[in-house]
């Protein structure tokens, strides 16, 4: 059988010829010339609507135009601008129609650089409810209500498989489940449902081939997926596995590195002695790799302070690590305030022979002070884990931050917007 | 007309002689290719009873001869009827599976439904009581009523399961479930007759032998 072929039509009001992209399926047309709506459905073709408009619309994708959609070819064969006008708001979008002569059609919508692929759906939706509002669940998904506006036709070119018309108006309503958007249509009581895809204009300038950049994306689109949206989940699954992580880390430290005890003694200073108070302890050994050594120092301080400058030094090379403690210890009828012990560790000691010297100091009068000294070899460091875990509180923190920013932005341009009638966004007229 | 896998018996055009082929054993009418009569078989012959009018163009790229399989169920186009409202026009396309059985593939500007005819528990609403938002039972399953279409018949082609042909003003009811289903009730007849299926996709028939459109390959 010989292929279909496509027809032309001549319009009746200028003369002019109108090449039929959508074949039989076309049955209304407008002339690229005189931009007259024709009825191309009879061989009388007859002029349903003479263009009385001022402006003309350039489509951003061409009509004639081709693209690949989700495997399938798709041609540009009608184009609208639908407009919602209210007293304090007024905004257009532009809704292209789309072609395949076996799949059938679909559409793309574009507004302020959001764009979406849109397809009619034939089974109906079930009530349910989101947010608290009315909602719709549609093919195991729910879709949240987001707003409402009656639509009028303001402009068209090319061909559709309806009669046409401008100035014709439906009553809209658009459910959200981001990346898609439920949308029901009723004129004259009929409900058509449909749904959106979400895509961004470089998605759509890939799919047409179209040279040049598309146009920028303004503000946050009704179901424009959060660019922070299907991880924020996942930040925090992240964070709490990274949690987990550190927790075992931690345990593991706790249980094999518990420092190993290399050097303990007793001690007494009084302030009254009147020779030098500085002392060198015997050696010890400091084992293994480059690591760490802690110092603690537990005193039987009351209501007194002391101050003691170590040195920690290696018998055989002299290497010196210097460093000093304060412990102060007082308390009365309403609590207390610092502690008896205090400990200091020392990072990165090579293993060898070491001593400590020790220099204790106290206040003029102070009583007599009794201390003990320890130094532990390899102890883990807790406070590692600590920052760790406050930097691992960093990205998930920061996601749901932007993400509710986001979800703010989105939701701003819907009819349950939490503050503010300033509703829609304001660059909506520019076309 | 290509090779199909029903084959059925052949008889001669009462009209002008040329052969008339049954792909399907089973069809009470069908029409003569050369001179467009509509043919009804009776117990032992062909009967002219009219005559087809030149059949509008369509897109449909569905033809008698397109084969499908759906569900694993392979079936062949056999017929048709074409029908007309006020925004655009339809195709029932009368389709034969290959265990015999017959059903029908509606191409609605190329949105497709798989019926096939059954039969209601209970009676089906009168035309003048059927309004959208009704909701009916069947098959365990809640039917809503989404549209009325008054519609004409626009001509008939191929093999059907029953004798149709000039029929004047029609409304076809058309139902839907929020699972993808589909219902028709059919008012031509008295009492109405009622098709249960689905919606499908172009890609869950699996046609082959369909029609090629300028500009597409």
């Amino acid at each position: 059988m010989a292929a279909v072929q496509a027809k032309s039509i001549s319009c009746p009001n200028c003369g002019g010829a109108v090449e039929l992209r959508g074949f039989a399926h076309t049955l209304s047309a407008v002339c690229p010339q005189c931009h007259s709506v024709l009825d191309a459905s009879t061989p009388e073709v007859e002029i349903l609507q003479k263009f009385e408009g001022k402006t003309q619309v350039k489509p951003t994708v061409p009509l004639g135009a081709r693209g690949k959609i989700g495997g399938t070819e798709y041609e540009v064969i009608g184009f609208q601008v639908r407009q919602v006008s209210s007293p304090d708001d007024s905004y257009s979008w532009n809704e292209y129609l789309l072609f395949n002569p076996y799949k059938g059609f679909r559409y793309l919508t574009e507004y302020n650089g959001h764009w979406n692929f849109v397809h009619v759906e034939t089974a109906l939706p079930e009530p349910t409810f989101a947010r608290g509002r009315p909602a719709w669940r549609f093919a195991g998904t729910v879709y949240a209500a987001f707003d409402s506006m009656t639509a009028s036709t303001v402009y068209v070119l090319g061909e559709f498989p309806w009669r046409v018309k401008v100035g014709e108006s439906a009553a809209c309503q658009d459910f959200i489940a981001p990346p898609s958007m439920l949308s029901s249509e009723a004129t004259g009581g009929e409900i058509t449902w449909s749904r959106a895809e979400y895509m961004t204009g470089s998605q759509v300038w890939q799919a047409f081939k179209l040279s040049g950049s598309p146009p920028p994306a303004y503000g946050v689109f009704a179901n424009q997926p959060s660019p922070y949206g299907g991880s924020i989940g996942s930040a925090w699954r992240t964070w709490l596995w990274l949690n987990v992580a550190l927790a075992g880390l931690l345990f593991l430290f706790i249980v094999i590195s518990p420092g190993r005890v290399a050097f303990s003694d007793h001690y007494a200073y009084s302030q009254n002695v009147k020779n030098d108070s500085a002392f060198v302890t015997p050696t010890f050994q400091l084992d293994g790799r480059n690591s760490n050594v802690e110092l603690s120092i537990h005193t039987d301080l009351d209501n007194n302070w002391a101050y003691f400058n170590f040195a920690l030094i290696n018998d055989q090379t002299g290497q010196t690590f210097d460093f000093a403690r304060e412990v102060s210890y007082y308390h009365d009828s309403d609590g207390s305030e610092g502690s008896r012990n205090n400990n200091v560790i020392v990072p990165s000691v090579p293993s060898g022979q070491y001593y400590l010297r020790v220099e204790p100091e106290m206040a003029v009068g102070s009583p007599y002070v009794r201390y003990d000294l320890e130094v532990r070899r390899n102890v883990p460091n807790y406070g590692f884990f600590g920052l760790t875990a406050l930097l691992l509180l960093i990205p998930p923190a920061f996601t749901t931050f932007r993400r509710g920013g986001f979800e703010a932005a989105r939701w701003r341009e819907s009819d349950y917007a939490p503050v503010s009638s300033s509703s829609k966004d304001s660059g909506g007229d520019d076309d | 007309m290509t090779t199909t896998t029903v084959s059925g018996p052949s008889a001669n055009c009462p009209n002008c002689g040329a052969p008339v082929k049954f792909l399907w054993s089973s069809a009470i009418q069908t029409t003569c290719e050369f001179c467009h009569s509509i043919l009804v078989r009776t117990d032992v012959d062909l009967k002219k009873v009219g005559e087809v009018a030149d059949l509008p163009p369509d897109a449909s790229p569905i033809q008698i001869g397109t084969e499908g399989a759906y569900q694993n169920k392979s079936f062949v186009v056999v017929g048709r009827i074409i029908y007309e409202y006020e925004q655009g026009g339809w195709n029932e396309w009368h389709i034969v599976y290959n265990d015999g059985s017959s059903g029908w593939l509606a191409d609605a500007q190329l949105e497709y439904d798989l019926s096939w005819a059954a039969k209601p528990a209970g009676s089906l609403p009168p035309s003048d009581q059927v309004q959208r938002g009704q909701a009916y039972p069947w098959n365990g399953k809640t039917y809503e009523v989404t549209s009325l279409t008054k519609a004409h018949y626009k001509g008939v082609q191929g093999e059907l399961p029953f004798e149709y042909w000039n029929k004047s003003d029609l409304l076809f009811v058309d139902l839907r479930t929020t699972s993808g289903d589909f219902g028709t009730i059919d008012y031509s007849e008295n009492p109405p007759l009622l098709f249960l299926g689905r919606a499908v996709e172009f890609d869950d028939l699996h046609l082959k032998n369909l029609r090629d459109f300028e500009g597409w390959t």
